[in-house]
């Protein structure tokens, strides 16, 4: 919505207010922004929690392997070490994109979500390749309780970067069509906080479930 | 084509057919009533599409009232039940009727009547209490409705088409594992749940928000209304706690549909983590239930005491420590577990500490009435009622937070009589003041109080009688959901007294019934033309009853504590001639229910397992969200003339 | 009705109930405050000692209630009003502080009991504590008596005043083995092994039963738990190694398929270490997989519709 159109028609009190008011509608908007970036923080910390219930399972289930393989005879670390750095990179081009929404460089900000996306698409590819090895070899999430845990623990965070890939895919559109507007912006931080989000949730993944789970702590 | 729907699974017992005749009737009412009057319009344009917070409050609590008369009606058959199951005798009920019942009547109470009318009351008052026109986020708002409303549909559904969980209120493994329950039942539970709490928990953001974003300049959190900060500390619960749950129905979910062995007997399943787990969500739940109502006593309290509130620091700091405590006692549900003593101990402890603030509450608001004018209209009497029941209750309470204590009284009818007193006594009690002193705000007219006092009368009497032979019958050994006993026990007598209480009770809601239909009819006599009809402190009195759409046409800064009353005292300044602004209301929009719609589909399709209908409806969430979001036409603005306009009509009243 | 009728009333109705009740109840026996066990005395004891703790806080709570209502009640315009008196630091040290201090008192007395009441903590005693083995089945109760190699369903009998070292665990879903006279109770989990222990010290039958709901059989989860003279218990034992049954592993997988209104039974001898391989069935894969699969039990939907 652009400003103008938020402006109503003057009151009786006459144009000097017209004027505070198109200055209090930047206002109402910075106000607006600032509570819905507020209420997104406020939602990641509820998936927070989600994640930690999982977590919590996890760490409980671990060693309940039901007389089957552990995490050491299954995880392969460089695999993992590819997914890592894959959507490390892909948490630095995001936070450059929004560098480019910043300056309002529409060109940089496509470019940079582009190369984002690619990056988050290929860890999904990568993480996929091992669930289907996994399972073809009869390691499904049927097998123990350990597996159920880890397939849904790492299965949920590979959700939500479907879901980024997603919300992705469809703001690319939308600036692509209609531009940087204000809001474009407000939602392209929003997303940025949640992909950055997603890549710290990896990092305890990769920490507890793959690197402590080799190592057999 | 239909998974595992097939045309056997429609029920055929007697309490079904009831059930189904009573959903059909009812429905046939209502569409009826609406095509005769020619009301669809109006419906969907004033009711169903609607964001604004006080048209879904309304319907929050319309909703969980029809699931309270659900939940009631269980509550009689359990009653029944247990009166007449003695010896050779089965009472009214097979076991497996039985334990559908009781498992519906608690999943029913705790997350569709406690839930649904608190949200009501915080949906109705919250944005009045702080001076704002809306809260933080209007469509997330209707989209929880819808949610809450789709649980509650999906679950009836149950009662026409297939079973109900058969595994208590909170459905514990192993039992409530494929092994043990291969039914549609629990997993109607699940899906039922699952789509109510993310309605809850949007709604815990959106009000966390509001309160901390959207009060009016000049109201700092330590000029807050007492309710509002009650509301706050509740909305904080929930957004700590509801993960908990979506995440452990999730799991519970991936057993039954996708053969996980989270918490499974065997395969290296751990029962005994998701009774961690759902206590750990389920003891901030029975907070998150009953701070509002002490909200609502505390504004009650003073209001009918004509008194400032005592102590309000001391009040908030309780909430606070409420807040923080219920998180470390989730342990308590389940001592006779054998974590060992250090553990048991640990909890045990914890959970005392939680009298004591809520003991600084008690003593707060009696003092408030000390020195004060107490006029005994019926939201007081509903608080004098709650310090009997709750106080029974809590003692109970302190009593089984010692463990070995409660090894003999865990899981027994001594237990079931301390939650009911708390539930009642507090969270219920609490509403139906809250109901009363709020009711003339959003509807424009008083509730009748004589048939108010008759109501409160029987419900206070008919809850001792209904449950004071409970808390003796746990002392006797007597173990809670059970569908039959031995004669030689000597507990049908207790059994028959709680069934009489049940039944005086019933009585109470047939005068709240009454109530409602009276001062319906009666309505026009009972206008509130000055929307302050109880005298009242604080600035939802401060605008006219009903509000207008917006709530306050003009937003002046707020100086006191008890503002209103500030204001009427003279202490704050009243503008004569306010300057009137265009104002930004949030449009209608018929998303939340398609979002309710696609979501009660997927949780049916699931349940079924009709994989493309899930599919089908997944991906209608999806879209319909997209579409949502990508609307940027979404308020609509009244001029500053428009609003003076409405504002000239108000003042004639 | 004149106001020091209404008064009377108010105050007399409550009482004459309570007299009432307690009259009735004196006829009735209330198990967890009749106890025959030293564990149940010390729970009761407990529980009175709380109460009474409390009970310094919550009389003063209820009379300070309905005075104030009465005194402060608009009508008595004798009665002073301080419309903006909203705090005294007086007044809410006490109320912070006095239940504090009970808490504290509650709570130090609460660490010992729970440490004192553990129920995996062996009781000491001069006489050698029986070891009796629960499972708790889809719906009964099975009692194995590992030292004396018999089994018994639904009854459980041991001597007075004897220590009794209880092990318990499930082949079904998690019931809680409880006999409210002798002590409070524990949960029974499949795949798990919890304990109890108690010692009676009156003979008796007294009424067990199961307080977590496991299946449509629940009502039928009662046992009598009988403490008897040694001499008896004796003749008892031997009245159970009289019978012709023996509780093989593959027998015991006949008995725990799910069934309701068992009578009491008795083996005179069982597998070796039956409540080891019962355990495993859970925990490890390969015993599963021998033994075979057990179905759902009798919820299966299509046959408990009405």
């Amino acid at each position: 919505m652009k400003y103008s159109e938020r402006v109503t028609e003057p009151t009786t009190l006459g144009s000097a207010k017209s004027i505070s008011r198109v200055a209090s509608a930047a206002g109402e908007q910075a106000d607006a922004a600032d509570k819905t970036l507020f209420g997104f923080w406020v939602y990641l910390m509820t998936d927070c929690i989600l994640f930690a219930s999982l977590f919590a399972t996890f760490a409980v289930l671990r060693n309940n392997t039901f007389g089957g393989p552990d995490a050491r005879e299954l995880f392969s670390l460089s695999f993992v070490l590819a997914e890592t750095l894959i959507l490390l990179t892909s948490s630095f081009t995001a936070g450059l994109a929004i560098l480019a929404a910043r300056r309002n460089d529409k060109k940089q900000v496509l470019a940079w979500f582009g190369v984002t996306f690619l990056l988050g698409l290929s860890f999904l590819g990568l993480e996929l390749k091992e669930f289907a090895h996994l399972a073809s070899e009869g390691n499904s999430w049927r097998r123990s309780g350990f597996l159920s845990a880890f397939f849904t623990l790492v299965g949920t965070h590979g959700t939500h970067i479907t879901a980024g890939l997603l919300w992705m895919g469809v703001m690319m559109a939308k600036i692509y069509r209609r531009g940087l507007v204000f809001s474009s912006v407000k939602r392209l931080t929003m997303l940025a906080m949640f992909w950055h989000f997603l890549d710290i949730v990896w990092i305890f993944i990769f920490t507890i479930v793959y690197l402590m789970g080799v190592a057999r702590i | 084509m239909l998974g595992r729907l097939t045309l056997d699974a429609i029920q055929h017992g007697w309490i079904a057919t009831f059930g189904q005749i009573t959903m059909l009737l009812g429905g046939i009412t209502v569409v009826g009533l609406l095509t005769y009057f020619r009301r669809w319009k109006w419906l969907y344009r004033n009711w169903l599409t609607s964001l604004d917070p006080k048209k879904i409050g309304v319907m929050y609590i319309i909703v969980a009232f029809l699931m309270l008369f659900r939940g009631a009606m269980d509550a009689v058959m359990i009653r029944v039940q247990q009166a007449t199951s003695v010896g050779d005798s089965n009472g009214i009920l097979t076991s497996d009727q039985f334990q559908q019942v009781f498992s519906a009547h608690g999943t029913i109470m705790i997350f569709f009547v406690a839930m649904g009318l608190m949200f009501g009351l915080i949906n109705w008052i919250v944005p009045l209490q702080i001076g704002a026109r809306d809260v933080a986020f209007p469509f997330l708002n209707s989209v929880s409705f819808w949610l809450f409303a789709a649980g509650a549909v999906l679950l009836n559904v149950s009662l026409a088409v297939g079973e109900f969980a058969a595994a208590g209120w909170l459905a514990y493994p192993p039992l409530s594992e494929l092994k043990y329950s291969p039914g549609v039942g629990v997993d109607y539970w699940i899906w039922a749940l699952q789509i109510a709490g993310i309605g809850s928990l949007l709604a815990g953001i959106n009000f966390v928000v509001t309160i901390l974003r959207m009060r009016r300049s000049g109201m700092t959190l330590m000029k807050m209304p007492m309710f509002t900060w009650s509301v706050l500390g509740s909305m904080a619960l929930v957004i700590f706690a509801f993960p908990i749950l979506t995440a452990t129905l999730g799991m519970l979910s991936l057993d039954r549909l996708l053969g996980m062995h989270f918490f499974t007997s065997d395969s290296g399943g751990n029962a005994l983590m998701y009774i961690n787990l759902i206590w750990a969500w389920g003891h901030p739940e029975v907070y998150i239930l009953i701070l509002p109502a002490f909200g609502i006593f505390s504004e009650v309290v003073a209001t009918f005491s004509r008194k400032r509130l005592f102590g309000y620091t001391s009040m908030v700091l309780a909430i606070g420590a409420i807040v923080f405590l219920s998180f470390i006692v989730w342990s308590h549900h389940f001592f006779t577990m054998g974590a060992g003593a250090d553990v048991n101990a640990f909890f045990g402890i914890m959970t005392m500490v939680i009298a004591i603030p809520t003991g600084v509450k008690v003593f707060n608001w009696l003092f408030t009435m000390y020195k004060g004018r107490i006029v005994f209209a019926s939201p007081m009497l509903w608080f004098l009622g709650f310090i009997v029941t709750f106080t029974i209750g809590g003692m109970a309470g302190v009593l089984m937070s010692v463990p070995p204590a409660d090894f003999q009284v865990h899981n027994s009818l001594f237990l079931v009589a301390h939650f009911h007193s708390m539930v009642i006594g507090g969270v219920l009690f609490g509403f139906f003041a809250g109901l009363t002193y709020w009711f003339p705000k959003i509807f424009g007219f008083k509730l009748n109080e004589r048939l108010g006092k008759y109501a409160f009368g029987c419900w206070l009497v008919g809850f001792l009688l209904a449950f004071v032979p409970l808390y003796i019958l746990g002392l006797m050994g007597a173990t809670r959901r059970l569908d039959h006993y031995d004669a030689s026990l000597g507990w049908q007598g207790l059994f028959i007294v709680a069934g009489i209480g049940v039944a005086i009770i019933m009585a109470g809601v047939g005068f709240q019934v009454l109530q409602v239909v009276f001062s319906v009819w009666k309505r026009k006599e009972n206008m509130d033309t000055t929307g302050d009809p109880w005298n009242g402190r604080t600035l939802e009195w401060a605008t006219s009853s009903p509000p207008p759409v917006y709530n306050f046409a003009t937003t002046p800064a707020v100086n006191d504590r008890d503002e209103f009353w500030a204001i009427k005292q003279g202490k704050a300044l009243l503008v004569e001639k306010p300057l009137y602004t265009a104002i930004h209301m949030p449009k209608n929009s018929p998303f939340g229910m398609l979002l309710g719609g696609f979501s009660l589909t997927v949780g049916f399709a699931l349940v079924w397992h009709i994989w493309w209908l899930a599919m089908l409806g997944f991906i209608g969430i999806i879209v319909s969200f997209i579409v949502r979001v990508s609307d940027e036409d979404t308020e609509v603005t009244m001029s500053a003339a428009q609003v003076a306009e409405i504002e000239a009509e108000r003042a004639k009243i | 009705m004149n106001k020091k009728y209404k008064l009377a009333l108010f105050i007399l109705l409550p009482v004459g109930v309570t007299l009432l009740a307690t009259l009735w109840l004196r006829g009735h026996d209330i198990a967890v405050l009749n106890s025959k066990g030293i564990i149940a005395n010390r729970e009761r004891d407990l529980m009175i000692t709380a109460t009474l703790l409390m009970l310094i806080v919550v009389i003063p709570v209820f009379a300070l209630t309905f005075f104030i209502a009465w005194k402060y009640r608009a009508s008595n315009a004798k009665a002073k009003y301080k419309p903006d008196w909203d705090h005294s630091r007086v007044a809410e040290f006490t109320w912070w502080a006095v239940p504090t201090v009970i808490i504290f008192v509650l709570a130090v007395i609460t660490w010992k009991g729970t440490h004192e009441l553990d129920p995996f903590k062996p009781l000491s005693a001069s006489t050698e504590p029986v070891a009796i083995q629960v499972v708790a089945l889809q719906w009964k109760w099975l009692f194995i008596y590992p030292q004396q190699n018999i089994a018994s369903v639904n009854l459980v009998q041991f001597p007075e005043d004897t220590p009794i070292n209880f092990e318990i665990t499930a082949d079904a879903p998690m019931n809680s083995f409880w006999i409210p006279q002798l002590g409070g109770q524990v949960y029974a989990m499949s795949g798990m092994k919890t304990r109890l222990h108690l010692m009676a010290d009156e003979t008796g039958n007294y009424r067990g039963s199961s307080a977590n709901i496991s299946g449509e059989g629940f009502a039928g989860m009662k046992f009598t738990a009988r403490a008897s003279a040694q001499t008896d218990f004796e003749k008892w034992l031997q009245s159970a190694k009289n019978s012709p049954a023996h509780l093989s592993f593959k027998e015991y997988n006949k008995l725990a398929k799910p069934s309701k209104g068992n009578l009491v039974t008795y083996y005179s001898s069982t597998e070796a270490d039956l409540l080891g391989k019962i355990v495993r069935k859970f925990t490890t894969p390969t015993l599963d997989r021998e033994y075979g699969n057990r179905s759902g039990g009798l919820s299966n939907y299509g046959e408990v519709h009405n």
